[in-house]
């Protein structure tokens, strides 16, 4: 098989070439497939240390690895994963490449800013990184005190490894922020905005509120191991609850960082896959940004057997249901959608029809864990784990494959293998069940999270979990074998071959250096298509 | 305690596969229906409706506030040990679990409980955070450092149950293990009376001596410091005017910390005892300053 030659174009890609083209470069675009690179290897590396743990596992005994080492495999585990992949992965691959696109614009607010993020982020994961790699931390992502204070591992350089990363996230919340309010196209009324936009704008407002918090709670971890002031540590004179408050402050509205780009994808793809506008268009759009501002005020439902008062426990828990209520809104109009629709099963619409069953998985155990007399009993053990999972992965990688396969043609000019696609799309949704919901039975059987070593009774369940992680694993590495390739041997995507209607498809695949020949001029709603207008029932 | 759990637990269950059949429903049937094909490649526009928004978000938020108050209600009775439950203090360590009961046994990595009996810990950490977790008995309850938090449950089957720190706590975290050994109540009253060791009422009325506590604190009242009989549960008033019942976080307070708050009418003239007496140590004293209410009420 030969490389298929496109005649010539000018693209992104082709305008120069080089290393110094790429690293000092200012389209958003390459800034994306930068962040691409990156956020692909940390996901690599979070994803081994999963393996590895899911390997230990297998027999109920510590026998592979050692205590000390399965607690740093977890700690490494969840750090990556979570500020190196989730937090930026949509946001700064997807959203960087399309947003601009979607709103008619040549670039992001800040193109400077915009690759000094990238740097920021690179330095904030070398830092981590190294701290990995120089003997690890065992504290868990979380960190809380006062472990975090005496722990003898790496936590001072894990901390600012999360902490520079911060900046990196800040960065990018203003620069969408701004450019969502000032590089519109002419007539890109706010109600005619793509959901993509609404929530990834609904995301920068969390970011941009709520990091700075998470920064300052770890520079206060890291004055504390440093100059011995008594902050979080009773040892000191400190208040170990007062960490955890902080720390989930900032770490329950990053659960909405990490998902609500990921509810944006779906809202894209569901339209153009069912040729249709997604129902209940202003209230989804509405519905992020309720879900980005009652998310700050559900924190402690962390919190339920920490020693907290009663009082402040039934408020987090009463606001927890309030929250659930716009991610339920969402569903009802995704499934909605579907009606009368005329829906093809591309993989970008099999990821969103998963991440659909997924997220309600997910966010339905959520109502288990926000009553208080059940979190009592399920907290801290692996039924929070698999809930968490249902958001995380069935949810927002979910989302993010959907969103990859949905706009790869757009990023590359090239179809990858849809068989292929669909194949992986379908190995990684059973994978995902096979792996996680076998620890919601774990987790009410009472096995307690972060444990190396577990009781025999628990071995069934895991070995099944385990295996599941295999499957898992296998429908990971497909993409990278099939995507890869596609960009010398896929065929010529076209401007738009999925017959989408967002702005990003008025341009060519792959878009001009600066996006659009001329900036179109926008007439009607997003997600426009032929039909007949039609009322329910 | 278990079964109530259980009963809000399934209940949850039963309405998630409901909303997920529903759902999981909806999405097969719309998606084989209205696949696109050559007939159906033109989808009809519905912008939507508001009376299914409003539907779909109100009767779901009526649902969540009845889950809201029953999970909520659960939540305080596991709050609420009854008044005559037995004691057990708990002083939980990098990686083990050191148990005290009221009648003086002592055992580390199990504990052993009456059948039916109420039993209610006061817990505290040497050093980490810990959790003290029977999943059998649905009890869990973090243990800190520094500061008593309580659970209580109570056996309804013999046998031996797992006890979990459910905290992560550093290295050995999941070694962190024991067992609750329930009993019938006469086997148990045979097990706690083998042995001759002191109770921690006991006990600390020896600290209360040794320490010289009893040189200002006098029964009588007479001393340079309040008597303390009774002082347990009971408001105290402070120097300022606030007040505060006195639970076991200030009786612990009031020996560490003692100029922190000052009981209105006596001068703060009580030195700490901050780094001589152990968490031990500390239960005793406050195992003791407890019995001293129940002994004259």
């Amino acid at each position: 098989m030969s490389a298929i030659t496109l005649p010539r174009q000018d693209t992104y890609l082709n305008i120069n070439y080089g290393i110094r083209s790429w690293l000092l470069t200012t389209d958003h675009k390459r800034i994306a497939i930068l962040y691409l690179v990156s956020i692909t290897l940390m996901f690599v590396i979070g994803g081994a240390a999963a393996t590895m743990m899911r390997i230990e596992l297998f027999t109920p005994a510590s026998d592979l690895v050692d205590a000390a080492t399965y607690n740093k495999l977890f700690t490494m585990h969840g750090i990556v994963m979570i500020f190196f992949f989730l937090v930026p992965s949509i946001p700064a691959i997807l959203g960087n490449f399309i947003l601009p696109l979607m709103l008619g614009a040549r670039d992001l607010a800040f193109p400077r800013i915009n690759l000094l993020s990238w740097y920021i982020y690179m330095l904030g994961a070398g830092v981590t990184l190294w701290a990995l790699i120089a003997g690890g931390v065992d504290t868990g992502w979380t960190f809380y005190t006062p472990y975090s204070t005496a722990s003898p591992t790496h936590v001072v350089a894990a901390t600012v490894g999360v902490f520079i990363a911060g900046f990196s996230s800040i960065l990018t919340g203003l620069n969408f922020i701004v450019t969502t309010h000032k590089l519109r196209a002419p007539g890109m009324t706010w109600f005619r905005l793509p959901l993509f936009v609404w929530s990834l704008y609904a995301t920068s407002l969390i970011l941009v509120l709520a990091t700075p918090v998470l920064a300052i709670t770890l520079v206060l971890v890291a004055v504390e191991r440093l100059f011995h002031v008594g902050i979080f540590d009773p040892a000191l004179g400190g208040d170990p609850l007062l960490y955890q408050h902080l720390f989930w402050f900032y770490s329950h509205p990053a659960v909405y960082i990490m998902v609500l780009p990921a509810m944006g994808v779906v809202s894209e793809i569901i339209p153009t896959f069912a040729h249709k506008g997604l129902f209940g268009y202003k209230v989804v759009a509405i519905s992020s940004i309720a879900i980005a501002v009652l998310g700050f005020l559900v924190w402690g439902h962390h919190m339920f057997v920490s020693g907290m008062s009663l009082h402040a426990a039934l408020m987090f828990s009463a606001f927890s249901y309030l929250v659930a209520i716009p991610s339920a809104i969402k569903v009802f109009n995704w499934t909605s959608s579907l009606y009368k629709g005329s829906i093809s099963y591309d993989t970008p619409m099999l990821y969103a029809l998963g991440f659909i069953g997924l997220f309600t998985i997910g966010g339905l155990t959520g109502l288990y864990l926000a009553a208080l007399g059940v979190n009592v009993h399920v907290t801290d053990t692996y039924f929070i784990v698999a809930h968490f999972h249902y958001i995380m992965v069935g949810g927002s990688v979910m989302g993010y494959f959907g969103g990859l396969h949905y706009w790869w043609p757009k990023m590359t000019g090239r179809m990858y293998p849809e068989k292929w696609g669909r194949a992986a799309a379908i190995i990684i949704f059973i994978g995902f069940n096979a792996t996680f919901f076998p620890q919601f039975i774990l987790g009410f059987e009472g096995m307690p999270r972060r444990y190396a070593a577990y009781p025999p009774e628990f071995q069934f369940l895991n070995m099944l979990s385990s295996l599941g992680a295999v499957l898992l694993g296998i429908g990971y590495i497909l993409p990278a074998l099939y995507l890869i390739p596609s960009l010398w041997f896929g065929k010529q995507a076209g401007p738009n071959p999925w017959d989408a209607t967002g702005l990003e498809w008025k341009t060519s695949s792959p878009p001009p250096a600066n996006n659009f020949e001329k900036i179109p001029v926008v007439t009607t709603g997003p997600y426009h298509y032929p039909g007949k207008q039609d009322k329910v029932g | 305690m278990a079964s109530q759990v259980d009963m809000l637990f399934f209940t949850l269950l039963a309405m998630s596969v409901a909303v997920v059949v529903v759902i999981a429903g909806l999405i097969v049937y719309f998606g084989y229906k209205y696949r696109r094909r050559p007939e159906n490649l033109v989808a009809d526009q519905i912008q939507g409706s508001m009376r299914l928004e409003i539907a779909w978000s109100v009767i779901p938020l009526l649902i969540a506030m009845g889950i809201f108050v029953w999970g909520a209600r659960l939540y305080f009775e596991m709050a609420s040990p009854p008044a005559q439950a037995r004691d057990v203090y708990v002083v939980a360590k990098q990686w083990m679990w050191e148990f005290q009961h009221q009648d003086g046994m002592r055992e580390i990595n199990a504990l052993h409980v009456p059948l039916g009996e109420p039993v209610r810990l006061t817990m505290v950490s040497q050093d980490m955070i810990h959790s003290f977790f029977v999943p059998a008995f649905r009890v869990k309850q973090d243990v800190l450092p520094q500061r008593y938090t309580t659970a209580w449950f109570q056996a309804t089957q013999p046998g031996t149950y797992h006890l979990f720190c459910a905290e992560y706590c550093g290295t050995l975290h999941s070694g962190m293990v024991g067992d609750v050994v329930v009993m019938a109540p006469q086997d148990f009253q045979t097990w706690s009376s083998q042995g001759d060791a002191e109770t921690p009422a006991e006990a600390g009325e020896h600290l209360f001596a040794q320490f010289g506590c009893i040189n200002c604190h006098k029964a009588d009242n007479s001393g340079r410091g309040p008597a303390l009989a009774g002082v347990f549960g009971r408001t105290v008033t402070f120097a300022d005017g606030t007040t505060t019942v006195a639970d076991e976080n200030y009786i612990r307070e009031s020996i560490l910390n003692p100029d922190a708050h000052v009981v209105k009418g006596y001068e703060p003239i009580m030195p700490s005892f901050q780094g001589q007496l152990n968490e031990d140590q500390l239960l005793q004293l406050l195992a003791y300053i407890k019995s001293l209410g129940a002994k004259q009420p």
